[in-house]
């Protein structure tokens, strides 16, 4: 298992978790402060193009973490589906993207940098961050007002690798190269509008440049782990789990579960989309079991009291699926035991439309005939409760979440 | 009084003391010390960093306090500290205390804490104070609209390859060059 992430809560306790918390945000503020970040000046000559700070400075900051990120990935360890990733919401972001600009070049800060010019005592800091207070006020009194677009074009978690199609490796390069690009270029705005001479920077600069392409190269060439790699380094447990049927839940406890308000279930059905067609529990979803893969990004966004439930006709493809999800670290999956079979077996006993087959049909086939096409239409979709009694064995662990569980800007 | 005693005042005296002013660092150097705290902060937590969030929590507290009533019929703020909620406890706020923390030992230790005002030649101190409230007020606004300030957005989505990071980073560049030709008072 990768060990990074760590779960720091349940290591250091909430205000264990604080502590680090604020170390981190020490550490950023005081490379902010050295950086010359407190300093609007400075700032604001970004866009007269006398003097590339902030670009230098971000661009490099992006650049360093990347590549350590994705390196630590490529080797084991750190997992990156348990980071935080903004979610995309397109056109909302970018109209806020643009309104931030607007009060970087009128206030000459950002958010963060304010905070620092704040406490290294600069008046113009403390009017920018209590104008940051009145922004932020008059939009929690105002997104109500057009809230339809602030949660339009969402698109999740999506990352540039997969925006392009392209290896996240190749992506990690290019923008490497792109911000080596863009450092030569600003030297050479640099020398033009500010009259700095490039040839006067240390020449520990090209180093720097040369272990970060490097570092891209060598994370290119071992390549993110795979969902087959990442299922190896994990098989010797989870594979005990399975065989000890810690992880498949019985027809009854789900029963129950479908009615608990504490818990968010979601159902995801892996069988043929036309089976799906002719029968499925209430509010499953159909996933075909090759693109279970492509869901987990969305899967990860759901709240922590969230339980996954993988459904087939038996248990063959559901565990199949179980093993993708648990090697893409998504939290809380659980098998439905018996599968759709079973589910039917305990609950479709009165319906005359639907009647089982009695010769073998064979593993993980469907082992009922539907009369007609319903989908969740059928009463057994959605049992109730109170008309069962069943006994099952309570096999639910809900396990904390690792990872950010608010994450973003908080 | 005894020698060891007055050793410690003169030492005292001196950290309390006005500090020489330092040059800042290289920006290849700040922005590299940036980038590996950026890498810790998701290689041991699973977040990035922020600071927009921060303030927006510590506001959202005051108004709790102030008007509570309107706290929990504003569906925004419902969601940070509607009935029973803390705004305070989120990972984000202890970030934005130790950012003005952090700030201000660097800020000590190089002899840069000192009052003052940062503005172009061409304008007074006053254009300055009402320009960084109302860009200030811009920027608070922009970065709820966004989800993340230049922090939350720009560096942490940048850094693990969030496709509407990029976006924003990019729209907060572009909004301020077009915008910056017509201000150059402000600052040139």
């Amino acid at each position: 298992m990768t060990p990074f992430p760590l779960l720091l809560e349940a290591i250091l306790g909430k205000y264990g978790a604080y502590l680090v918390f604020l170390v981190i945000g020490f550490a950023f503020g005081y490379v902010l402060e050295i950086a010359g970040f407190g300093n609007s000046k400075k700032l604001a000559a970004q866009f007269y193009f006398t003097e590339m700070t902030v670009l230098k400075v971000m661009f490099t900051a992006i650049v360093v973490a990347m590549v350590s990120i994705f390196g630590a990935s490529a080797l084991g360890l750190l997992d990156v589906n348990l980071i935080w990733v903004n979610p995309t919401y397109l056109w909302p972001g970018i109209l806020g993207g643009v309104i931030m600009g607007i009060g970087f070049i009128l206030g000459g800060f950002c958010p963060g940098t304010s905070l620092v010019a704040l406490s290294t005592l600069k008046v113009d800091g403390a009017f920018y961050v209590l104008g940051v207070f009145f922004g932020i006020f008059v939009f929690g009194e105002t997104v109500d007002l057009f809230d339809v677009f602030w949660n339009s074009s969402y698109m999740g978690r999506i990352t540039l690798d997969q925006v392009f199609g392209i290896p996240t490796g190749w992506v990690v390069l290019g923008v490497v190269l792109m911000a080596l690009f863009m450092f030569w270029g600003s030297e050479q705005l640099e020398r033009i509008f500010g009259g700095m001479d490039p040839s006067s920077a240390p020449k520990l600069r090209y180093v720097g440049a040369g272990v970060l392409v490097a570092m891209a190269g060598a994370g290119l060439l071992i390549g993110q782990p795979t969902v087959a790699d990442r299922w190896a380094s994990l098989e010797a447990e989870k594979s005990a789990e399975l065989a000890a049927r810690e992880v498949q839940l019985q027809p009854g406890e789900v029963l129950h579960l479908m009615h608990d308000p504490r818990l968010k279930l979601v159902l995801l059905d892996v069988r043929q989309e036309a089976e799906y067609n002719l029968f499925h529990l209430a509010d499953a979803e159909h996933v075909a079991l090759e693109q279970i893969a492509s869901i987990v990004p969305a899967l990860q966004l759901e709240p922590s009291n969230t339980v996954f439930l993988l459904m087939s006709n038996d248990e063959l493809a559901a565990t199949e699926a179980w093993k993708v999800l648990v090697a893409l670290s998504v939290p809380n999956v659980y098998i439905l035991e018996g599968g759709i079979n079973g589910w039917l077996e305990a609950f479709a006993g009165e319906d005359t439309r639907i009647l089982p087959i009695s010769e073998p049909v064979g593993e993980d086939k469907l082992r009922f005939t539907f009369e007609q096409a319903l989908g969740a239409a059928y009463h057994c979709a959605e049992p109730d409760p109170h008309d069962y009694d069943l006994e099952y064995e309570e096999r639910l662990k809900l396990e904390l979440k690792r990872g950010p569980t608010g994450g973003g800007c908080g | 009084m005894t020698a060891k005693t007055s050793g410690i005042k003169v030492a005292l005296k001196s950290f309390f003391s006005q500090r020489e002013e330092k040059p800042y660092v290289n920006p290849y150097l700040g922005g590299g010390l940036l980038g590996l705290v950026l890498f810790f902060s998701f290689f041991v937590t699973g977040n990035g960093l922020g600071a927009s969030g921060g303030v927006n929590r510590i506001l959202v507290f005051v108004e709790d306090l102030l008007v509570p009533d309107h706290v929990d019929r504003t569906p925004y703020l419902i969601k940070l500290a509607g009935g029973d909620l803390n705004p305070l406890e989120s990972w984000i706020v202890p970030v934005t205390l130790g950012v003005l923390l952090g700030g201000f030992v660097s800020g000590w230790l190089n002899g840069r804490v000192k009052v003052e005002t940062r503005k172009g030649p061409r304008v007074s101190k006053q254009t300055r104070w009402l320009f960084a409230f109302v860009g200030g007020a811009f920027m608070g606004y922009g970065a709820r609209f966004a989800r993340g300030c230049t922090s939350g957005q720009a560096l942490s989505g940048g850094a693990t390859l969030s496709a509407g990071s990029w976006g924003v980073m990019f729209a907060i560049f572009g909004g301020a060059y077009i915008l910056a030709y017509f201000v150059r008072r402000l600052w040139t």
